[in-house]
């Protein structure tokens, strides 16, 4: 990469002036450096606004992850990205070129996995790979030949010439991804791509985009699956209604958003018993820097479950369940966006 | 290793891949394209020869008397150039865009919404030429037989003709399609393309319409297909004919532009 730059002059004059700053953006990113590259990036339906201004940048060769509740703006951020949504405000380059002017061009080096899966139903399984290599003017032979090797890759080749519809949910995921890759892109944007499938299913798509990370493809993904974010993603942030809430290394974000410990105290609640959890964080109080009362739980955040636990003891407060664990993504994710669904 | 690229132009080649792809589904189920075969030539035997034994000979505009098949038979030839462009566009044209989500693969390669909107006209037209050639054949062989269904050399021009038809009506119907939002709203569609197959001057000459009525059965594109299709194919050319090509060339070309600006209202959100 070249020295920092300032940004072209037909970028700067779209950028809109924004406030808000992410700490973790570099200041000096430019839309040469990054693969992608978002400044204020907004997206509206009619008087709706899905994607509120929101800045990251994507690099060469990392994995980045999107992270938020439902409705949080993710899929519409991709989709964009993916130039098969026009930019509502803000500025937006991918491989430096604008969506709006060189669509076609962002296109043919991208690999797409949305987030419904947009199989061809009328065709079979090695069909879907050849005629999408077609649609990225691969020749015929070049696309068969790359369409075997994926379908390989991708576990798929006793079902090459199966129709797509009774395929399992896992299946067909991965033949979204190895369709993904037929043009060979350098930027894979991945819309949840493992969500609904089982434990060994996720494992394998993992292992696959871990290997394609190693030779240099950058992933961008979206996911609700923290352990997901932890395997996959460098870096990350966390939307959360239409804005960008958190930026950091998985690590970052619990070093800066939770404890390193969490104690789980678990209480016997007597029938009818009527809500105690004012008293009990009444008794915590002091304990550690930070509780949380759930239904079933409470959740204190302390450097040292242990001593803490100990601490409890000695105020005479007798839990039925004591846990102690490491502070996780998910305490992340829960702090920023709340516990309860929004919708 | 770099992708092997085909050589341009891709405005040209990229809609043909929507046609290659029509090809990969069709190739399994060949024989539904003939079905759209045979219709044309039950209306050729049942009217052209049928009621032709009633009706006698018939006087083009120019004067010359020919056969009730003769003159028939070409307004045959537009009307299933229509109808095949009307049920590609309309039925599997929406089926691929609502339900079957064809498209929404498809624009997220480099593919344009006018290579995808060009590849299923170009379709509907490949699909179309089938029954007109077939159509085409019949009659000649019948020509042969003495029955001279094509009374002109001319008549060789009615190929091209039926595919500036299709053209037409392949562009128009997939407009209307974008508009479409459930089946039953085809029913419509059926509203504006049988009486224009009755009485566009398929079955009888429109001089047995009052004057007013005849001005504006000129004005419909099926008139002006059947007309130039009639010309050719008879050998009774006019002026009128440039109108007829012109016209549905526009039909055709406003409607893949309505098209383009549809679909990416409807699937870039
Ligand atoms: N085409 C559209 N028209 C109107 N509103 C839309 C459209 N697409 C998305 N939205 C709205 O924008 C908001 C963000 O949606 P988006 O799909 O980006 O969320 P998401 O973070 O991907 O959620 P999920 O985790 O459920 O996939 C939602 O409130 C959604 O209803
Ligand atoms: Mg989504």
């Amino acid at each position: 990469m070249g020295p920092p730059s300032e940004p072209p002059a037909a970028l700067v004059r779209c950028t809109r002036a924004h406030g808000q700053y992410h700490p973790g953006v570099p200041a000096n990113a430019t839309p040469l450096d990054s693969l992608i590259y978002a400044r204020g990036l907004t997206k509206r339906f009619g008087s709706f606004t899905a994607v509120d201004g929101v800045d990251f940048d994507v690099a060469p060769g990392e994995a980045f992850g999107f992270l938020g509740p439902n409705g949080a703006g993710k899929t519409s951020t991709m989709r964009m990205i993916g130039t098969v949504s026009p930019v509502s405000a803000g500025t937006l380059t991918v491989f430096g070129l604008e969506p709006a002017h060189d669509g076609a061009r962002i296109r043919s080096r991208l690999g797409v996995v949305p987030q419904a899966d947009t199989l061809d139903r009328d065709l079979s399984v090695l069909e879907n790979l050849l005629i999408y290599g077609r649609y990225f003017d691969l020749s015929w032979g070049e696309a068969r030949r790359r369409a075997v090797e994926l379908l390989e890759f991708v576990q798929l080749t006793e079902r090459s010439n199966d129709q797509v519809e009774p395929l399992s949910g896992g299946m067909k995921r991965r033949l979204v991804i190895a369709r993904a890759l037929i043009n060979e892109p350098s930027l894979l944007l991945l819309d949840e791509p493992t969500t609904g499938l089982d434990p060994q299913a996720r494992h394998l798509v993992w292992d696959r985009l871990y290997r394609l990370k190693q030779r240099g493809v950058t992933l961008c993904l979206t996911t609700h699956y923290m352990d997901e974010a932890e395997q996959l993603c460098d870096r990350l942030v966390v939307m959360d209604k239409a804005r960008i809430v958190a930026e950091g290394s998985p690590r970052q974000l619990i070093e800066r958003y939770v404890t390193r410990e969490v104690l789980e105290l678990r209480f016997r609640r007597d029938e009818g018993e009527t809500d105690d959890s004012a008293h009990l964080v009444g008794q915590l109080e002091g304990l550690a820097e930070r509780f949380e009362q759930l239904p079933d739980r409470t959740l204190v955040y302390t450097s040292d479950g242990e001593a803490t636990a100990a601490a409890a003891f000695e105020r005479g407060l007798r839990p039925t369940g004591v846990l102690v664990r490491r502070g996780s993504l998910e305490d992340v994710f829960l702090r920023l966006t709340g516990r309860s669904l929004v919708e | 290793m770099a992708a092997l690229r085909i050589s341009p132009p891709l405005v040209l080649i990229r809609p043909t891949r929507m046609v290659e792809r029509n090809l990969l589904v069709y190739r399994r189920s060949f024989m539904v394209i003939f079905s759209g075969f045979f219709e044309p030539l039950f209306y050729l035997f049942s009217m052209g020869f049928g009621v032709g034994a009633l009706v006698g000979s018939v006087q083009l505009g120019d004067g010359t008397s020919v056969s009730y098949a003769v003159f028939v038979a070409p307004a045959l030839l537009a009307s299933s150039a229509m109808n095949g462009a009307i049920y590609e566009t309309s039925n599997n044209f929406f089926g691929k865009l609502k339900y079957a989500k064809i498209y929404d693969a498809v624009i997220a390669t480099p593919m344009s919404l006018a290579d995808v909107a060009r590849g299923e006209i170009l379709w509907a037209l490949l699909r179309g030429s089938l029954y007109v050639l077939g159509f085409l054949a019949v009659i000649g062989v019948l020509g042969i037989g003495g029955l001279g269904l094509i009374s002109s050399p001319m008549g060789l021009l009615a190929f091209p003709a039926a595919m500036v038809v299709g053209y037409g009506f392949a562009g128009a119907g997939m407009a209307a399609t974008t508009f479409v939002r459930k089946w039953q709203d085809f029913d419509f569609l059926q509203l504006a393309i049988m009486p224009m197959f009755l009485f566009s001057g398929t079955f009888y000459p429109i001089s047995a319409y009052p004057a007013a009525l005849q001005v504006v059965v000129e004005c419909t594109p099926l008139y002006r297909g059947v007309h130039l299709i009639r010309a050719l194919t008879t050998g009774t050319p006019d002026v009128w004919i440039a109108i007829d090509v012109l016209y549905l060339l526009a039909m055709g070309t406003i409607g893949l532009a309505i098209v383009s600006k549809r679909l990416s209202k409807l699937l870039l959100a």
